[in-house]
């Protein structure tokens, strides 16, 4: 029951409205049905199989609102949601920042769900996990791995004549590789809508091969670098991360409010402002065939393809619709990912480039350390090498890094061809001065 | 659709104005406050659907099962300056079955929790155990652990948070931001969490375990924008997540704790003044914007217990536990330096007057418990005597790893839906035996920072190399507090850090920092974890100023 149809699941929603004794209300059905499987020393330590549909009501009455959630379909449940929502909002403080719900809104409409991934079996992801184990097995590596899939649905319909509907499916799979005696690790990872290009194997394969590549690390003194950032030193759907970081920060109110680097001295914000290289564009479109997304934002405002950085300046920033309407702007709702436009070079053709530099796997614990200059700390991790005349010469040892996105992409080098990773489409970027401050004997 | 969660944060916790927590246990379903205050479960009925449980699961095939009935209250408001942003109660309840068949583990869980849809579980439990037994290498082996037969713990609380009526804790926190704009903030925003888990665990040992546990959590965050200059400096509230009830909201005198004198900071133990730190909040927040920019370099540091604590936790507490130490968490959290090897050398953890103890038992603390989550009975153990490493942290299948032949007590769940696993106890540094107070401590450096409050954190994979930030600094020269810094944070690595710590004042200064929402495992698993400690002094250690030009 977990992904219902358009059909099944306005049948639910409109009985749900039909209870409905409030100013306004609004239904949400959210349904997912997926699984996972974990391995760690190349033996399969957990899995599980989720499976889960849950209604959520809100409920107002004049500027009061009350939310109820329930995860049965008989009337009499569906009724005392709704009567419990209607209690909550009744006892509640009025907003200051109420705004009516939205009336009917016109959607894009992405493909974001594969029958292939909607499928998959727990034979199938003990497969994919077995393959990954057995590469391992037969090079004499341990390896540690995850792999989580999910197929679902939202729906919602509110009494202002809002309808929204669709679905998704979504694949992650990881997979850290190591020596034996510790002295290499290696990662991967990858994410799908549809699964016909997964393949389990290949990722270990490349986790691998950056393990095996990374033994015998030499340590070279920190300072200011030119790296090769890959994708996963980036974006992280597991982790804080640069560009993420960035992109988190585009909200107008903070920015307004003097308390975000979009603020301005004296008052307002940086939009129409150059703050990047000019070959620094990023935008989201949820129809993008390669990370199609949901057209609708949580509150059920449309996602529309939007620019928030064009050719290094500062295009939108996106909004609560309070805010919105209070400062008189769009209400641009924050996207579900983004893409960085980038080149046709690929990592190896950035790394051929490079007389001198480093390349980046990936980056990890990465946390703010100042939020008006959006400085970041945080170590590479899984695959460290240091670059020579176009040529991968060693493999180094990790560094911790003190640097904020906003230098990063004014130090622009290169840009190489974007890929899809945690969602989002992101080219491996090659930056000048990078500010690595201390070493660590991690590996 | 977790990838797309990132860019669903709150823009003020990306502003740094309010850090706020995931909270997992969100996953309930939102109720009316009252619900919250409805009976705990009946025992007797739970005793009869856990043998339903543990019955099917010994007739599908089972060597050993357990079976935790839980029902995890939760309830969260938040404001912001002069207004409610919200208000939310949730409720999930349900049961988890946790089986060994064929040597191998399995797992599932139900909210279906009657008779039939329990045993159902468990069945599906030993289903999905005999189906990973086929690439299973070698059989699980527990510990053994004899039944208690029927026992029950109850957090030693005063008063139950969820009894307080809304309109009186909204008032707190209306209150504190008053305080906080008073003092001068531009912008702040403060919210409570409350917790009750009400668990029930059963296993074919022969336990029937009846626990209920709270948590509370009041916090702010206070910002101060000077528009004139662009400048904007946060600090967050000096509360302490803790194991207690509403009692913890009112304050008494004995438990204040004064920072050096000079330095304008006030440490709280088992009650918090918000009000009042909330005020001290706006003050420094401001003052932050003209203090001075640190000079990088070798500094002897003092660090306040609320600032020591995520310390303790991230290069003491995760290195030990075992299951990251054997490889478990590689493919996220990551390993451990700490190996069985490294165990051997008997190379130093820390200076002599480092002593950490692991404990499931302080009372106030998070992690106290009367039994862990597969119903072992909680102890206190050391970790590092002396400055050596002598334990770790383990539980029923990792002790004979180690040659032990019992687990610490240290497992648990998230909720009824996840399955348990080791977490991290209290881990906490023990005071120093002979008398010495704060301003004593203070008073023999010469070129030092006092650092007060969590801040800024982040350490490797392996737990050698971390960056700590924190709330306020104060410069030490010649034995005295002489101004606030700005821009500070301290690199090191966990060894020497520990090795160069010179001295930790006495247990009238002891106190817990706490953190509610410790992740680990995939899917991630949130804990709630308490790290006792008193101010303490380490030499020598590596400043960076992180203050830069952008734009």
């Amino acid at each position: 029951m977990a992904i219902l149809s358009k059909d099944d699941a306005n049948t639910i929603l409109k009985k749900v409205l039909s209870f409905s004794k409030a100013d306004e209300c609004e239904v949400t059905l959210n349904g997912s049905s997926g699984g996972n499987i974990r391995t760690a020393r190349n033996m399969v330590s957990t899995s599980g199989a989720v499976d889960n549909v849950s209604v959520v009501v809100e409920s107002r009455f004049g500027k009061r609102s009350g939310i109820a959630t329930c995860n049965e379909f008989d009337d009499n449940t569906l009724r005392r949601c709704v009567q419990r929502a209607e209690e909550i909002a009744r006892l509640a403080p009025e907003s200051p920042e109420y705004m009516p719900m939205l009336g009917p809104q016109t959607y894009l409409q992405p493909n974001a769900f594969a029958q292939n991934t909607a499928g998959i079996t727990p034979d199938y992801r003990a497969k994919q996990a077995g393959a990954s184990i057995a590469l391992c097995d037969q090079k004499k590596l341990s390896s540690a791995a995850f792999l989580e899939d999910t197929a679902g649905f939202v729906a919602k319909r509110n009494s202002k004549g809002l309808e929204a509907y669709q679905q998704y499916t979504n694949l992650d799979f990881s997979v850290t590789v190591r020596t034996p005696d510790g002295t290499g690790s290696g990662y991967a990872m990858a994410d799908y809508t549809d699964i016909g290009k997964f393949d389990a194997g290949r990722l270990t394969q490349i986790a691998a091969d950056k393990a095996a590549g990374s033994v015998g690390a030499k340590a070279i003194e920190p300072g200011k670098y030119t790296v090769i950032l890959e994708p996963a030193a980036l974006v992280s759907n597991s982790d804080a991360s640069l560009l993420g970081a960035l992109m988190n920060a585009f909200d107008a109110r903070s920015a307004d409010e003097g308390r975000s680097f979009l603020s301005k001295k004296g008052g307002g914000n940086k939009k129409g402002e150059k703050l990047f290289d000019p070959r620094v564009t990023i935008y989201s479109d949820p129809t993008h065939p390669e990370i199609p997304d949901l057209a609708f934002a949580g509150d059920g405002r449309p996602r529309q393809k939007t620019t928030w950085i064009e050719k290094g300046v500062v295009k939108n920033m996106f909004s609560s619709r309070f805010w919105a309407q209070k400062s008189g702007i769009d209400a641009t709702p924050p996207p579900g990912a983004f893409i960085m436009e980038g080149g046709t070079q690929s990592t190896q053709d950035l790394i051929k480039s490079t007389a001198k530099g480093i390349l980046v796997t990936r980056l990890w614990y990465i946390r703010p350390v100042d939020p008006q200059t959006l400085l970041y700390t945080g170590l590479t991790r899984d695959g460290t090498f240091y670059i020579e005349n176009g040529k991968i010469k060693h493999p180094i040892k990790n560094f911790r890094f003190n640097e904020s996105p906003i230098i990063m992409l004014n130090n622009l080098e290169a840009i190489g061809r974007p890929q899809r990773l945690a969602g989002n489409l992101i080219p491996p970027l090659k930056i000048r001065d990078f500010t690595f401050t201390s070493l660590s004997d991690a590996v | 659709m977790k990838r797309r969660d990132f860019l669903e944060l709150s823009s003020l916790a990306a502003a740094g104005a309010l850090l706020l927590p995931s909270f997992p246990s969100f996953g309930g379903s939102v109720v009316d406050p009252a619900r919250l205050l409805e009976p705990v479960m009946d025992a007797t009925v739970n005793k009869r659907l856990a043998d339903a449980a543990l019955n099917a699961a010994k007739s599908a095939g089972a060597s050993y099962a357990d079976v935790r009935i839980g029902r995890y209250l939760n309830q969260s408001l938040f404001t912001r300056e002069k207004q409610v942003q919200n208000i939310v109660s949730t409720e999930s309840f349900g049961a988890g079955v946790r089986v060994i068949a064929n040597g191998t583990w399995g797992f599932a869980a139900t909210n279906t929790v009657t008779e039939a849809g329990i045993a159902k579980a468990a069945q599906l439990a030993v289903q999905i155990a005999k189906a990973n037994a086929k690439v299973q290498k070698e059989p699980v082996r527990l510990a053994p652990q004899k039944g208690y037969g029927e026992v029950s713990w109850k957090a030693p609380i005063q008063q139950n948070a969820f009894e307080v009526p809304i309109a009186q804790k909204v008032d707190v926190l209306l209150a504190a931001n008053a305080k906080a704009l008073e003092n001068g903030a531009s912008y702040v925003n403060s919210a409570l969490f409350q917790v009750n888990e009400q668990k029930y665990f059963a296993s074919t040992d022969g336990s029937y375990i009846d626990q209920d546990i709270h948590r509370i959590w009041p916090t702010f965050g206070v910002t101060v924008v000077d528009k004139q200059s662009g400048k904007f400096r946060s600090r967050q509230a000096l509360s302490v997540p803790m194991g207690l009830g509403y009692e913890y909201l009112t304050p008494k005198a004995a438990d204040k704790v004064m920072g050096p004198a000079g330095s304008d900071v006030v440490g709280y133990k088992n009650s918090y003044d918000m009000l009042e730190d909330a005020g001290r909040a706006a003050k420094q927040a401001k003052e932050k914007l003209t203090a001075k920019s640190v000079t990088p370099g070798k500094y002897d540091l003092v660090l306040d217990p609320h600032h020591l604590g995520l310390t303790i936790h991230e290069s003491v507490g995760h290195p030990l536990e075992l299951d990251r130490v054997l490889g478990y968490e590689a493919n996220f959290a990551g390993t451990s330096f700490a190996t069985l090897e490294w165990k051997k050398q008997g190379k130093p953890y820390g200076s002599k007057v480092v002593n950490i103890m692991a404990d499931k038992l302080q009372p106030g603390s998070l992690g106290a418990v009367g039994y862990d989550d597969e119903g072992v009975k909680t102890k206190q153990w050391p970790l590092i005597k002396d400055g050596i490493l002598v334990d770790y942290e383990k539980i029923r299948d990792q002790a004979h790893i180690v040659g032990q032949n019992e687990s610490d007590g240290c497992c648990y769940a998230q909720s009824w839906q996840d399955v348990q696993f080791q977490r991290m106890p209290n881990v906490s540094l023990q005071p120093g035996k002979t008398k010495l107070s704060v301003d004593e401590l203070v008073s023999g450096v010469d070129k030092g920072i006092y650092i007060a409050g969590n801040g800024s954190f982040s350490i490797d994979q392996q737990r050698y190399n971390f960056q700590f930030g924190g709330q306020v600094f104060y410069a030490i020269e010649k034995g005295k507090i002489t101004g606030m810094l700005e821009d500070v944070a301290y690199q090191a690595n966990t060894q020497e850090f520990w090795n160069s710590c010179a001295a930790t004042c006495d247990e009238s200064d002891y106190r817990f920092a706490g953190f509610f929402n410790d992740g680990k495992g995939q899917p991630s698993q949130s804990s709630a974890v308490s790290h006792g400690s008193s101010t303490t002094r380490f030499n020598g250690v590596n400043v960076i100023n992180t203050a830069r030009k952008v734009g």
